[in-house]
């Protein structure tokens, strides 16, 4: 009797994307493919390793054949997809979205610490924002240096929730959270109490790597100093599930 | 328990109430709030002391015609509201008069004729015992057919029975996207789990809507008997009602009905003694509008903050902590009773080819009578704003009707005699939403409306995407500037791009529809955004 090869659980399907022919694991999101394959698909919520956000909304694509855009990071793969990541439409909706996350807040490159070192600079770099048409929404927000390591600036925080979901799923301190809705969204530690005060926080500054501006970062950096490490995470996360 | 055990019950409690007249006075919330309560009060101590025995005074849910509030009824027991005498703007002093009248002539002073248009061109289903029976009471809703429809789906049908019955009524979901109330049910039937879900979305929290509200308060023994024979038909065994904690007396009245409903024996381990178990919990809204959101609310509900996450998955396939779940609105629900008593071909009659039976409508606005109506879909707008609501007061002009609250539009004169359908409201650039109508005079600017609803998505956007948290505000800000006249043409051209962005950037149905006020007042009142700019 001839060996059979063990059937996998999961099937291979071929799609395109940007006119390339692709294949994926029937389980892969567009976005896991895309980064796979080098194709830059802007995000500013996602990192491999940590649970699905979706709230960025940077990584919708154009799905041919359907009007409705799709969040590559949230969309399953599927056999004979047909995917446009990068059309002037997409290029046009992301440079508002990205003027819009700068009109809400403070986000003063010269004088940040993550000069040079922060996602949402790049991506308004790579995307050709060079000025802003909306009015700046002034809200005044606290600076929070109550802990002897760390800084949480929440003039530079863009709400992607990657320091709550890290803090949570990858350190198990659930320390960060969302408090208010709408534009009073704000980052908190515990119950709102300073980050210094903090009972859960175990200073690891997890949240810290993985945050894409300059929201968090450390004591004593001065501008443009502030570079993050974010390559423990998808092995950190691969541990943890293979335990 | 079988169907004659069901009509035994009510016989029995027929032969212990000996009254022959009825005085049923509306303590919904609305004619609460003009003080029908001392009414009912007033009115039980004249039946006391002035009664033959002969009569009864009870509270009873919304009669509909809110403006007049509060509204009385004197009708022989069990008559219908059309063949009643009914008062209006009745105050306590007024309770002598009224009993005084029961052997006389009506009084005529107080007078609200039944026989004007707002209450014969309506057709009632899901309120069909709503301002006839007393809400608290279980006995009164059986012997008005309720839990009958229960009895005889787990009794004599099979679940796929249910279930095609309910497909062949051609019920769309009343929640607003009209998504067919039959696929939905053979989806989540289909699913296979041991453990299922059935969700009944109370969460109404759109500007001008009091449907859901009003048939809880009405008669919520029809919502659970809805929610009961769904569980039967997809195989759940548990049910929550998410309903806003800012509804107190909806509240109270479903944790009475389902306690009343589970000593009955309608709800619990065996329900009406068949092996079919189903029970249901109440969950308080703390009133957030995105919690009507079905993904958002099923976070709400597990205990989590109220936030949307993308769908696919949809609740049908992985819901309520992962489980298959079936989440339908107050009204979807309450249409399922009368559709399995009276058969789905019944319920197909009603309405268009499209968009099948009754619709619950809360008017508002600038017309003379305000209030809850429920008509056939197909009826004209014409038809309920002319006819049915009276037309405007104080000689103005009609100038549009909203529909569909924040994610709807505007509707302008020219389109008054389109036929009120899923559809056709569609093509006119708005939706049948949950049912809100608000109606809009001459007077007002329609500037001043987009900014309106564009507040309300502000500050109800939950904060977690973009385009809604921010767009919203800056879209806000943008008709803030435009209504007051300094407005350019370069800002109405940005405010028609962010429409367009947060369209279809947005991760869930509020940041989706959130610019439709807008795009509608764009596209019949251009000229009067235009108007406003600075030259």
């Amino acid at each position: 009797m001839p060996l059979t090869a063990a059937q996998p659980n999961v099937r291979v399907v071929t799609l395109k994307i940007d006119n390339r022919d692709l294949s994926a694991r029937e389980d892969e999101t567009l976005l896991e493919v895309c980064r796979e394959h080098q194709i830059p698909v802007p995000s500013l919520c996602y990192l491999e390793g940590l649970s699905l956000w979706a709230g960025c909304r940077l990584c919708m694509v154009e799905l041919v054949g359907q009007n409705r855009l799709v969040a590559a990071c949230s969309t399953r793969v599927a056999e004979g997809m047909v995917i446009q990541t990068d059309s002037p439409r997409l290029q046009r909706y992301r440079r508002t979205l990205v003027e819009l996350l700068f009109a809400e807040r403070n986000h003063v490159c010269s004088v940040c610490v993550s000069n040079g070192h922060c996602e949402l600079q790049t991506l308004a770099q790579r995307l050709g924002v060079d000025h802003v048409r909306f009015s700046y929404r002034q809200v005044h927000y606290h600076l929070d240096s109550s802990h002897e390591l760390f800084r949480l600036d929440h003039n530079r925080c863009i709400l992607c929730t990657r320091c709550v979901r890290v803090c949570d799923e990858i350190e198990g301190a659930h320390a960060w959270d969302v408090m208010g809705r709408g534009g009073q969204c704000q980052i908190i530690s515990d119950l709102a109490t300073p980050w210094g005060e903090s009972e859960t926080c175990t200073s690891c500054g997890k949240c810290v790597q993985v945050c894409p501006t300059g929201a968090l970062v450390k004591q004593g950096t001065s501008a443009g100093e502030m570079v993050k490490d974010q390559h423990f995470l998808p092995i950190l996360a691969r541990r943890r599930h293979a335990r | 328990m079988h169907l004659d055990d069901l009509a035994e019950l009510a016989a029995r409690h027929r032969a212990e109430e000996t009254h022959e007249q009825e005085i049923r006075v509306c303590v919904a919330a609305s004619c609460q709030s003009s003080g029908s309560l001392p009414v009912l009060e007033a009115l039980k101590e004249a039946c006391a002391t002035q009664g033959n025995g002969r009569c009864k005074v009870k509270g009873v849910g919304c009669m509909g015609l809110c403006s007049a509030g509060p509204l009385v009824a004197v009708a022989e027991r069990d008559a219908e509201l059309n063949s009643s005498l009914l008062y209006r703007n009745v105050t306590p002093v007024d309770a002598p008069e009224i009993l005084a009248s029961l052997q006389g002539p009506p009084v005529e002073r107080l007078r609200c004729p039944t026989d004007q248009p707002f209450f014969q061109q309506q057709v009632r289903i899901v309120l069909e015992r709503s301002g006839l029976i007393d809400p608290e009471s279980l006995p009164e809703a059986i012997v008005h057919g309720g839990y009958s429809a229960l009895i005889q789906t787990i009794t004599e049908m099979t679940p796929a029975e249910v279930i095609r019955e309910v497909t062949a009524s051609g019920l769309r979901g009343r929640g607003g996207a009209g998504y067919p109330t039959g696929l939905k049910w053979s989806t989540v039937a289909k699913m296979p789990s041991a453990q299922k879900y059935v969700i009944c979305n109370a969460d109404e929290g759109d500007p001008g809507a009091f449907m859901d509200r009003a048939v809880l308060e009405s008669d919520p023994h029809r919502v659970l008997e809805g929610m009961a024979i769904a569980a039967y038909a997809i195989g759940a065994s548990k049910g929550y009602i998410y309903v806003r904690a800012e509804y107190p007396l909806a509240v109270a009245r479903l944790e009475t009905a389902i306690r009343a409903a589970r000593r009955a024996g309608f709800l619990g381990a065996r329900v009406a003694d068949t092996p079919f178990a189903f029970d249901i919990d109440l969950r308080l809204g703390a009133g957030a509008f995105v919690c009507g959101e079905e993904t958002a609310l099923m976070a709400s509900i597990e205990g989590l903050r109220g936030q949307p996450r993308p769908r696919p998955p949809y609740p049908a396939e992985s819901g309520l902590w992962g489980c298959p779940t079936l989440i339908n609105n107050v009204e979807t629900f309450a249409n399922i009773a009368p559709i399995i008593r009276k058969g789905g071909a019944w319920f197909a009659q009603i309405g268009t080819e499209g968009s099948k039976g009754t619709k619950v409508f809360a008017l508002a606005g600038r017309i003379k009578n305000t209030g809850l109506i429920e008509v056939p879909m197909g009826i004209t707008l014409r038809a309920i704003i002319e006819e049915i609501s009276g037309g405007i007061p104080d000689g103005k002009r009609f100038k549009a009707v909203q529909t569909g609250g924040p994610s709807g539009g505007c509707i302008p004169e020219q389109y008054l005699d389109t036929p009120v359908d899923y559809d056709s409201l569609k093509t006119l650039g708005t939706i049948m939403g949950s049912g809100g109508m608000i109606v809009i005079d001459e007077t007002a600017s329609m500037v001043d409306v987009a900014r309106f609803f564009m507040e309300f998505c502000m500050s109800e956007s939950c904060g977690k995407c973009i385009p809604c948290r921010t767009g919203t505000w800056q879209m806000h800000a943008l008709l803030e500037k435009i209504a007051r006249g300094a407005g350019t043409d370069e800002d109405l051209a940005l405010l028609e791009e962010l429409c367009e962005v947060v369209r279809a950037m947005s991760l869930c149905g509020l940041g989706q529809t959130a610019p439709n006020p807008v795009l509608s007042t764009l596209r019949y009142f251009r000229h009067e955004y235009e108007a406003k700019l600075r030259a």
